[in-house]
């Protein structure tokens, strides 16, 4: 017998709400199947099970806010599979990390909401009497907002458990929360270091628009596809900035998951991963982003796309500014920012010619890094945007 | 004299209860005798010693120059010498003068002597506002008092306290104040027929309630009693502590009340820096911290002299309507 727990669809994720069990009592589950939907800060998520066997008992009812790692269901016969760790540790891909991350104090593990919670001190010790985290308190009814006994008690007796299934769908205003959770969090935690170098985009563009006129519509690229394919490749040749710094250490993975980051209709970001954006084709990586920018807009991602990413990268595309320095997303340590494609004037052997540019940034984190890989990465993306045809 | 009945309530005023009160010292030892501006012939600035001369003669009611830190001074010389002084201050504001013979000579020559002197003074003064006498006149310095060790601060605000606290203070060895408030005077209250005596060193549960405390004490007590019944037309139970004196402070009552309620607004017509609502909030704040479930808060004087002026000064001390829209506050937020 195994447990599926209510995983953490992310650092800034501390409760889900289950709104859908997609199996009941008896079906058969395998790995990767979606057996849940949760509602998070980030919308609907799909859940899926790293388990095989069958599902002999579901313990939490539809509409019940829990925290994660809360079993919510048991399954018979489960292999004791566990699920995949976010990040497969790239042991033998990389160089010993160098002596002085080794030795770097660990940092103490991030348990608390990175916004302080306001509670009074009758709540807190009512919570802690019941057992209850009282981060779950969503809303507070006391002083500011705070949460009070009142709001434990009446949270305790199940009002809360009671009420009618959350709506299914995204909540801005909770995402907002989420997302100045996780960067207030980024931003108090993470040394970042930031490095810009303005690519020339002239083979690029002359490619993609070969490309394209070949193409319909629905198989045409962005630009935005190509800096995702060289931004992963570039990864190759600089692990240390692919990979999660957790509980005082960089663990580096051996795959590359980008984190592709959209923005919503009404505001909101949302960041899901491409899996293997590093082996994809450019023509699966269009597929892929099309995709992922649907579902992200629907608020209908799965628990697997919020969980894998290994960085994050970021284009703000026609409409945005020339260049954008990225906030990390815990427990990422690097964020890549392409800005808007503009024409300027280039010196091509001593002339001065227009050209498209655009300007990548990198932000990572100073922990793991210095500017010298992240200068090195930035060339190497550079340098693999002037042979397009062989991203 | 109108001396209460035997066996029957009696309804009197508060400047009446403290005339009864002196007038039974007075006449229940010998050693007792008052002293203080005005308090002989003209009966007293509030009238409370009126008739008092008739009755006693000039040797046990003694008209004082205009010089309070004399006669304060002689009533620390006639304690020492064993006698049972009771010296009347026409206000706080001017007990400054006299400050170092209370503060100074009063309160440390027992210490100082190693306990071969014991200073039993009684001083009684008026304080606080409404009056509309302006800012010289109008000050509530009880606070002040209560940051001295070996003073006892009693603060009367019921008419049964006006009566009988006199008597616990003459017997405390020690020098006592009694802070009258001068809008009190006026106020009627009834005097249970068998009450003999109230013991000085307890604070009182006014009015019971569950889901906040207002914690007071002289004249603003009942700014606060009104305060809880308007509280309790919109539901919320009041409770209201009066504190009856300010040092020593009677921590077990409020920490009763609050790890109650779990709220509390504290009223204090002195200034809320460094203020006697002050230490009482940090004493909920060290003492009763976990049983918390709201912010502490206070309604106190503007810092501002007193003004003159009706609607100003109403503007400056605290009043029943921002009472009830803090305590509201806590108990139910907007």
């Amino acid at each position: 017998m195994s447990a599926f727990k209510m995983p953490a669809l992310g650092a800034d994720m501390e409760a889900g709400t289950l709104v859908e069990w997609l199996v009941k009592p008896g079906d058969r589950v395998k790995s990767g199947d979606v057996v849940a939907v949760v509602e998070t800060q980030k919308g609907a998520i799909e859940v899926e099970i790293f388990l095989e066997g069958v599902v002999s008992n579901i313990l939490v009812p539809v509409g019940a806010r829990v925290p994660v790692g809360t079993v919510l269901a048991q399954i018979e016969g489960a292999e004791g599979a566990a699920p995949p760790p976010p990040l497969e540790p790239a042991a033998a891909a990389l160089k010993p990390a160098p002596q002085v991350l080794a030795q770097a104090p660990p940092m103490p593990a991030i348990t608390a909401p990175s916004s302080r919670l306001k509670i009074t001190p009758a709540a807190r010790r009512r919570a802690t009497a019941l057992s209850l985290d009282p981060t779950m308190i969503v809303k507070g009814t006391g002083v500011e907002g705070s949460i009070r006994l009142a709001d434990v008690e009446t949270y305790a007796s199940g009002a809360k458990l009671a009420r009618c299934p959350a709506k299914i769908g995204l909540d801005l205003s909770q995402m907002r929360q989420a997302i100045a959770a996780a960067m207030s969090r980024s931003k108090r935690e993470i040394p970042h270091y930031y490095l810009t170098e303005t690519v020339d985009l002239h083979a690029a563009s002359t490619w993609i628009e070969r490309y394209n006129a070949e193409k319909t519509p629905v198989e045409r690229i962005l630009p935005a596809v190509l800096f995702l394919k060289a931004a992963a490749l570039a990864l190759r040749e600089q692990p240390h900035l692919n990979g999660a710094y957790e509980n005082g250490a960089f663990i580096p993975s051996s795959s590359i998951h980008i984190g592709w980051a959209i923005s919503l209709r009404g505001g909101g970001l949302i960041a899901p991963a491409i899996r293997d954006t590093d082996r994809k084709s450019l023509a699966e990586l269009m597929a892929a982003m099309r995709d992922l920018v649907e579902r992200a807009r629907r608020g209908n991602l799965r628990s697997s796309e919020l969980t894998s990413p290994t960085i994050t990268v970021t284009s703000v595309g026609d409409r945005g500014a020339e260049s954008v320095t990225g906030v990390i997303y815990p427990p990422q340590v690097a964020i890549v920012g392409f800005g808007r494609v503009v024409a300027r004037p280039w010196v091509v052997d001593g002339r001065i010619e227009s050209h498209p540019l655009v300007t990548v940034s990198l932000a990572a984190d100073h922990r793991v890094t210095d500017g010298h890989i992240g200068g090195l990465y930035l060339a190497a993306v550079g340098r693999l945007l002037q042979e397009p045809d062989k991203l | 004299m109108n001396a209460p009945q035997a066996n029957a309530a009696a309804r009197m005023t508060y400047r009446e209860a403290c005339k009864q009160a002196l007038r039974e010292a007075l006449l229940s030892d010998p050693r007792v005798f008052l002293m203080g501006e005005d308090i002989g012939r003209y009966g007293g600035c509030y009238a409370v010693t009126k008739g008092l001369l008739e009755e006693f003669g000039e040797e046990r009611i003694r008209d004082t120059p205009l010089s309070e830190s004399a006669f304060v001074g002689a009533g620390v010389g006639a304690a020492m010498a064993g006698m049972r002084p009771i010296v009347e201050i026409m206000t706080v504001n001017f007990s400054l003068l006299a400050l170092d013979q209370i503060v100074n000579n009063a309160v440390t020559i027992p210490h100082m002597s190693g306990g071969q002197f014991a200073i039993p003074l009684v001083i009684r003064m008026a304080t606080g506002g409404g009056r509309r006498v302006a800012a010289q006149h109008s000050r509530s310095l009880e606070g002040w008092y209560a940051h001295i060790p070996g003073l006892r601060v009693l603060t009367p605000a019921t008419v049964e306290d006006a009566r009988f606290m006199l008597k616990g203070a003459l017997a405390d060895p020690n020098p006592v104040i009694i802070f009258e408030h001068v809008m009190l005077y006026n106020m009627e209250g009834d005097l249970p027929s068998d009450m003999k005596v109230v013991e000085i060193a307890h604070a009182k549960v006014h009015r019971a309630g569950r889901d906040i405390s207002l914690i007071t004490y002289g004249g603003s007590l009942f700014k606060a009693l009104e305060a809880a019944d308007a509280l309790a037309a919109e539901g919320i139970d009041a409770e209201v502590i009066d504190l009856r004196g300010l040092r020593p402070l009677d921590t077990k009552t409020i920490l009763d009340s609050v790890a109650k309620t779990r709220r509390c607004v504290i009223i204090d017509e002195g200034w809320r820096s460094g203020s006697i609502s002050a230490e009482i909030g940090m004493r909920i704040a060290e003492e009763a911290f976990f049983e918390l479930d709201a912010p502490l808060r206070r309604v106190c004087s503007r810092e501002a002299p007193i003004p003159f002026a009706a609607h100003l000064e109403d503007a400056c001390l605290p009043q029943v309507a921002t009472i009830v829209a803090v305590a509201r506050e806590l108990v139910r937020p907007s």
